[in-house]
């Protein structure tokens, strides 16, 4: 019985952070529900061990089901016919499995009947699911979009929505549209007020909806005549009962094959207004993308993981020159590399799912009653935290899921290329993770200012200052050297003051900070399980080092009228 | 339209991922280095009977074991997956049962039980591989009975389609409720266990388990009724005692080999067509295959 939770010790490792008291004391506001609700826990313990179970569940479902289906959805994937998605088969029996289980809307509170889990546990989930198969990863994942309803929308779609999604109905996020894609500003997708009869239109193109024959959508279109900015753009609600929006085609994509990639035509489409008008990009998108991203950093560690697994198991059967190729050095620094990257990013993705758990529920609570001043200090330190993780973490765990996909190939030899091996799927899989939901580039930009401000780096300063075990002190005198050159290339790049010596070095000093956080977090998992974090600890800090160095030797020796050079080789 | 089903279920040795300590010394089954599980084929009969339930909205499904203590975990493991109600069968004079004396038991827990539709369960246990209990149940209860069932068709009144799945192909017969019907492996697996089904019974126990383990939650018995799990005697069946376990037993085991598989000669074949059919041709012969 193949069980992917069970097989993985580092979930309950990060299960068992002493901030879980804290967030699932205030998760359960002191476990009020299980007055009234006969699956809430009692107590923290009972909680803790209600997670465990669950995630048991899904582990055995993705080993048994999910996983076993994988290469099917694959090859088989959706259709289109007359404007209606399909699913491949396998797919269906996916989601069948698990909403049989009661695994959607896992969440979302219990008064909608969701699990009320925090994002550690949920994000679990994501992790395990997307091992399994990260095209299916997207369908299940979508119904986060859940959150947003939640937050935003009024009483009245709650009751009408929520407990729909909880039994199991699909979700999209309509956001992209031919000439909108990473700038969304200049979505164009009409929403027009009839006075008469009360009601919101669509009309328009959205295209690589991801889902997008789903049973419910949020939609961002302009509700705003004559506008062309931000401003002008409001969410909205189609529920797809009320019909007016078909599939025009769905996209013949490389990877995540499995999730319909779909062009969508809104015809007089009724839907509801979500919130405040004016608002749904500059508020609720950019709260659903922070929600996504977590996804997607999730998504990545869970093809991390597969990738990384699928070259090891490979690597100890294949024999060259008389022995298994692990025992060769260039294949073993490989595999532990791969390794490294899996655990640091996963690392990073439960840390950042702990501050947005802890801002989040904070905040959910400041909507039932007033914050105590010490609560709203909290509130305020772990929303700027979670601000600077989710980019940080979204834009290395995508590029360490492609860096993990490549390698797991190149350890497969000529075999890897061949479509016979797992490892070829995980390679086109993981080539959308650093491009949807904001490119690499565009996380970039969005944690710079956590460079600039100083965030990540009073955040270092915070793990340097937790003790460490004597054998594990040389790790830690590595990573206050990494510290020191991130603070000579962040003062040497800033008393510039130039933006685009800044945006052109952004990339190396944000990945510093990471390789530094990825670094401390490692450390603290060593210094509380040697055996299952050591390793990691141990290969990534040595490679992070260096890439730190290099980073600080390119720009101490980068001159800001060096960029002309590279724009020039543009205007060719 | 409802129905009431009795789920048979047995907790077994998980043989089928053997350690080099599952045997002891003396040639028994080593239950302690085994994990417990479900029987598998109990799971397939227990997703017939989910199914029934799912057709049938109100039907009742009843887990009943054999076993030991921990045997309940069994009847939790029915609740995590929607049965409403779970007993086991649990005393000292049971034990040391064969087929006869189980199959007795358990026929007497079902007529305490009294109302009942059908009775489902595996074709046969992992660990015996008998493939008794279930017929016998029916002996013992005089209904009628279908093995090697892969489906249940159809409920129509009081009658019953269910598809066989038997050596050379598939049978599809008519019965008259109240039904034994054993289920065999090649029937649909049975669903996951649901999430808030877990959480709602994890903690259900039954009255031996709370006097004996380190209960956290003593008051939630009392407010929440369902979590009790109900115990059965000898006594409370009102069996004979002298027809249970042991005593009741007929069959004796007079000797247990263990058996090692190993290659006494090799040879070397050729992927050529001759050496193949030749292969084919001897292990036909010699009953391996065919």
């Amino acid at each position: 019985m193949a069980n992917f939770y069970t097989d993985t010790p580092q979930f309950r490792h990060y299960l068992q952070h002493p901030l879980m008291k804290r967030i699932v004391e205030l998760k359960e506001r002191n476990y009020a529900d299980s007055e009234t609700c006969d699956y809430a826990p009692m107590d923290f313990e009972d909680a803790m061990d209600s997670y465990n179970k669950v995630l048991e569940v899904v582990g055995e479902i993705c080993g048994e089901i999910i996983e076993p289906n994988a290469e099917a959805v694959d090859q088989s994937g959706p259709t289109v016919s007359s404007g209606r998605v399909t699913y491949a088969a396998p797919t269906q029996e996916n989601l069948d499995a698990l909403n049989k289980a009661e695994l959607m809307g896992m969440g979302l509170a219990r008064k909608y009947g969701g699990l009320n889990f925090p994002m550690v546990p949920y994000m679990m989930s994501a992790d395990i699911v997307s091992r399994a198969d990260a095209s299916f990863q997207n369908i299940w994942m979508l119904q986060d979009c859940g959150e947003t309803i939640y937050e935003f929308a009024d009483q009245a779609q709650k009751d009408k929505y929520l407990p729909r999604i909880v039994k199991g109905e699909t979700m999209s996020m309509d956001l992209t549209e031919p000439d909108a894609g990473s700038d969304l500003q200049a979505v164009m997708l009409k929403a027009s007020f009839n006075e008469k009869e009360n009601q919101w239109y669509l009309n328009g193109v959205k295209r690589f909806i991801t889902n997008g024959d789903a049973d419910i959508h949020l939609v961002l279109a302009r509700s705003e005549e004559g506008t062309k900015d931000a401003r002008g753009l409001s969410m909205f609600i189609y529920d797809k009962n009320s019909g007016g929006v078909n599939v025009r085609r769905i996209e013949n994509k490389m990877g995540i094959k499995g999730a319909p990639t779909c062009e969508l035509v809104f015809k007089n489409a009724k839907a509801e207004l979500v919130g405040t008008r004016r608002m749904g990009l500059i508020k609720y998108v950019m709260s659903l993308m922070n929600g996504a991203r977590l996804g997607i950093m999730a998504q990545s560690v869970g093809l991390s993981e597969a990738a990384t697994r699928e070259a090891y198991k490979y690597a100890l059967e294949r024999r060259q020159f008389g022995n298994a190729i692990i025992e060769f050095p260039p294949v073993y620094e490989m595999l532990a590399n791969m390794r490294a990257k899996t655990d640091a990013t996963r690392a990073l993705l439960y840390e950042t799912c702990r501050f947005v758990d802890l801002y989040k529920t904070l905040e959910d609570i400041s909507r039932e009653r007033k914050l105590t001043p010490e609560e709203r200090n909290e509130m305020k330190f772990y929303s700027r935290l979670a601000d600077a993780f989710t980019p940080l973490g979204k834009g290395m765990s995508s590029e360490y899921a492609n860096q993990n996909a490549y390698d797991a190939i190149q350890v497969h030899g000529g075999s890897g290329f061949m479509k016979d091996y797992k490892c070829e799927r995980l390679y086109r899989d993981a080539r959308i993770t650093n491009i949807y939901e904001g490119t690499t580039q565009l996380q970039v930009i969005a944690a710079i200012r956590h460079v600039t401000t100083g965030t990540y780096l009073q955040q270092i300063k915070e793990y340097a200052a937790m003790p460490v075990v004597p054998e594990l002190e040389s790790l830690k005198r590595d990573l206050a050297n990494m510290a020191v050159n991130y603070e000579k290339m962040t003062e040497a790049v800033t008393s510039t003051k130039d933006t685009d010596y800044l945006d052109f070095h952004a990339r190396r000093l944000v990945e510093s900070a990471a390789h530094i956080i990825m670094g401390h977090l490692l450390l603290q998992d060593a210094n509380k399980d040697q055996e299952l974090f050591r390793r990691s600890a141990e290969v990534y800090i040595h490679y992070g080092e260096i890439e730190v160095m290099k980073n600080w030797h390119f720009i101490s020796k980068s001159r800001i009228e060096d960029l002309g050079y590279y724009k020039q080789v543009i205007d060719e | 339209m409802t129905f009431n089903i009795i789920v048979l279920a047995k907790q077994v040795p998980d043989t089928r991922n053997v350690g080099k300590d599952a045997m002891k010394a003396d040639g028994t089954v080593n239950r302690a280095a085994l994990p417990a599980i479900f029987n598998p084929e109990d799971l397939n009969a227990m997703e017939q009977a989910l199914d029934i339930k799912d057709r049938f909205p109100g039907s009742k499904i009843t887990v009943l074991t054999m076993g030991p203590g921990r045997a309940a975990e069994i009847l939790r493991e029915g609740l995590f997956r929607g049965a409403d109600d779970g007993i086991l069968l649990t005393d000292r004079a049971f034990a040391g049962a064969d087929t006869l004396a189980t199959s007795y038991a358990l026929s007497m827990a079902i007529r305490k039980i009294g109302k009942f539709d059908i009775i489902i369960s595996g074709r046969q246990a992992i660990d015996g591989d008998t493939a008794q209990v279930g017929p016998q149940v029916a002996e013992k209860l005089g209904i009628p009975q279908i093995t090697y069932a892969e489906n249940i068709e159809k409920i129509k009144g009081r009658k019953i389609t269910v598809k066989r799945r038997l050596e050379n192909g598939v049978e599809v017969v008519e019965c008259p409720l109240p039904v034994v019907i054993t289920v065999n492996g090649t029937a649909r697996a049975c669903r996951p266990r649901n999430a808030k089904l877990l959480l709602k019974y994890k903690h259900a126990k039954t009255v031996t388990e709370r006097q004996t383990e380190n209960i956290d939650y003593i008051d939630i018995y009392n407010s929440r009724p369902y979590l009790n799990l109900t115990e059965w005697s000898v006594e409370d069946v009102e069996a004979d005692k002298v027809q249970c376990g042991l005593s009741g037993s007929p069959t004796k085991v007079k000797k247990i080999e263990n058996v090692v598989f190993q290659a006494k000669e090799s040879r070397q074949l050729t992927d050529d067509d001759v050496d193949i059919e030749e292969l084919m041709k001897e292990l036909i012969d010699s009953h391996t295959i065919g």
